[in-house]
């Protein structure tokens, strides 16, 4: 915005590191990524000699089919877009439910329910009371534990009210009521189609959050038949690694070959997705929801 | 609307006492009240009812009697936690993770938020956004999965490299002087873009008519981002770092959990994963609650002191 304030030598200098540095950043963060999808496309024997450093080499697709053929990577998946379906959808209606009222300054008693809402983020009870609550509740391996312990998370819920309060004209409202209007009226005809950023951002936040959940399952859920995708990922990815690391394991060089083929092609096919929906949504984030959100 | 005009009297509700308020509130929106109730309701459940149950840290909890029937024992679980061996490693751990993961993680977002402030071309900055933000959609499992593999003594790309420079293979997971340094830079790579994001939206609100007149006045760009720049992110850059000081003894549980192995536990174990595997593995709940309860009344301490200490110096504070 201010290039064209530009002058005098110091300033040319500061660009070029400045850009110089970006670019330094820019490799960093990309190599990883890069190597991983060149190693999941990659001829198992040349990554296991260490001859993959940028591009791939052999390649072919037999990771993939070997992923695809593991019964408890396709028993994860299905789960865990079960999880997410069902869970982003009640995290939704729960935040429009929570936030609705709090945005709405008629709404006598929204900063007592604000704040016991807030208190949640600073101080909770731990995770062995919360495991005792959820054993009480008989959720213990039930379906529900996935998707009810988190069903509202506070900062998105104040994200939301913000952007109820800050993007939607009080005036609306008013000629909205002035016509009869009911509150659920308001909420379902004007608010709602006027949120869409936000709610696209929900939809990400808490859509990437049951993808990638992994504590709840791993404390509570014991039937393999329920595992989402992240439990069989610990298995494959870390469980295996710290055994070969260990030196326990009596590995088989084949066994071995196998697992360090599929590793990488595992890690895209469970990453993909994620990735994928996050370029669409990207262009809200900055706008409007980032804005004033901090101070809610 | 708003404005009475004199002499009118103030409308009578104001002075009706909160119950009546609270009443005719209830009468007039029926619909938000009932609207809300379900999240209340899941607050109390699901937050509140631990932080009830959590006086089991004072109690010999019998699951058989309940939280309510089970006998007091007072500060007992404190005092064997507080005389454990264990209990100044977990400190020095859990304190030397996130105190080391706040110096480097903290000023790193801010550095790239800056940089790409600067930057001219609008194609590199893209480029670099979309790049850095994609990590931090990447799973806990998926990472330390990724770092495993690369850092790997025998197949991965970090000891190639090493290797191929004429170094000898390092096997980092298993020494323990490794472990912070792979916790935190793991860490900046994967969410020092994002973190960046609230940093680029505070960088947009700064007026930009300030920047044409610090360059009239001849000022250099490093001056302007020394005396324009950096004073308008300050506040953001408060709020944040009372945030993050308030979860310094909150280490993420699940990374360092899943980078554990029995040869780096000497740097590893921290309050978090030792509450887990006393509390849940090893069913001894009213001990692990009691350190879990130590672990969340230092973090509102440390977060209620910066909190202060922010609003008496800089008038910035959550509140």
């Amino acid at each position: 915005m201010n290039n064209r304030l530009d002058q005098g030598k110091g300033d040319i200098v500061f660009d070029i590191i400045n850009k110089f540095l970006l670019i330094v950043i820019l490799i960093v963060t990309v190599y990883p990524l890069v190597f991983v999808a060149s190693a999941s496309i990659s001829d198992p024997m040349e990554v296991l000699k260490g001859n993959i450093l940028l591009l791939p080499k052999g390649v072919t697709l037999d990771s993939y089919r070997r992923v695809f053929r593991n019964s408890d990577i396709l028993t994860g998946y299905k789960n865990t877009i079960l999880y997410t379906v069902v869970g982003v959808i009640v995290n939704l209606t729960m935040t429009i439910a929570g936030a609705y009222p709090l945005s709405r300054k008629k709404f006598y008693p929204r900063n007592i329910i604000l704040a016991f809402f807030t208190f949640t983020m600073f101080f909770g009870g731990g995770i062995i009371p919360t495991y005792l609550v959820i054993k009480r509740l008989g959720l213990i391996n039930n379906f529900w534990v996935m998707i009810l312990p988190g069903a509202v998370q506070v900062w998105n819920l104040i994200l939301m009210k913000t952007f109820f309060q800050n993007s939607i004209p009080e005036e609306l409202h008013e000629a909205a009521y002035v016509d009869g209007g009911t509150n659920m009226q308001v909420l379902i005809k004007i608010v709602l189609p006027l949120s869409a950023p936000i709610i696209a951002v929900m939809v990400l936040f808490y859509g990437v959050g049951h993808w990638n959940a992994f504590f709840n399952a791993l404390i509570y859920l014991s039937d393999r038949s329920k595992y989402p995708l992240q439990l069989f990922l610990r298995e494959i990815l870390i469980e295996s690694q710290i055994d070969d690391m260990m030196g326990s394991s009596e590995a088989i060089a084949d066994q071995r070959i196998y697992a360090e083929s599929i590793k990488y092609a595992v890690i895209v096919a469970a990453s993909l997705p994620v990735l994928m929906l996050y370029p669409v949504i990207q262009k809200y984030f900055v706008k409007g929801v980032m804005v004033g959100a901090i101070k809610g | 609307m708003k404005g009475y005009t004199k002499g009118m009297k103030k409308p009578h509700v104001q002075k009706k006492d909160p119950i009546s308020m609270l009443i005719n509130s209830v009468k007039r929106d029926w619909s938000l009240y009932l609207l809300i109730s379900p999240v209340i309701v899941y607050f109390i459940i699901f937050k509140y009812w631990p932080m009830y149950g959590v006086q089991i840290a004072f109690k010999n909890f019998m699951p058989s009697k309940g939280i309510w029937g089970s006998p007091w024992a007072g500060f007992k679980h404190f005092d064997r936690f507080f005389s454990n061996y264990q209990f100044w490693r977990l400190i020095k751990n859990t304190l030397g993770i996130s105190v080391y993961q706040l110096t480097v993680g903290f000023p790193i977002p801010i550095f790239l938020a800056l940089m790409l402030n600067e930057v001219r071309s609008k194609y590199l900055k893209k480029t670099v956004q979309m790049v850095t933000y994609a990590p931090h959609f990447l799973s806990v499992v998926v990472l330390v999965g990724m770092v495993l593999a690369f850092l790997s003594p025998q197949n991965g790309v970090i000891n190639h490299i090493l290797a191929l420079l004429g170094f000898e293979p390092i096997n980092f997971m298993t020494e323990a002087k490794w472990f912070k340094t792979i916790y935190v830079f793991s860490g900046v790579w994967q969410n020092a873009g994002w973190g960046s994001i609230i940093y680029m939206a505070a960088l947009a609100g700064i007026d930009t008519s300030l920047y044409e007149a610090a360059a009239i006045d001849g000022a250099s760009k490093f001056k302007r981002v020394i005396h324009i720049t950096i004073p308008g992110i300050l506040p953001t850059a408060i709020i944040i770092l009372i945030l993050e000081s308030g979860k310094i003894m909150n280490v993420g549980f699940e990374k360092v959990f899943l980078m554990q192995n029995s040869l780096n536990i000497s740097a590893s174990e921290i309050i978090s994963t030792y509450v887990y595997k006393r509390g849940l593995l090893g069913a001894q709940y009213s001990f692990a609650s009691a350190v879990g309860l130590f672990n969340s009344v230092i973090n509102l301490i440390l977060l209620i002191t910066v909190n202060r200490i922010s609003r008496s110096t800089s008038q910035n504070s959550l509140w």
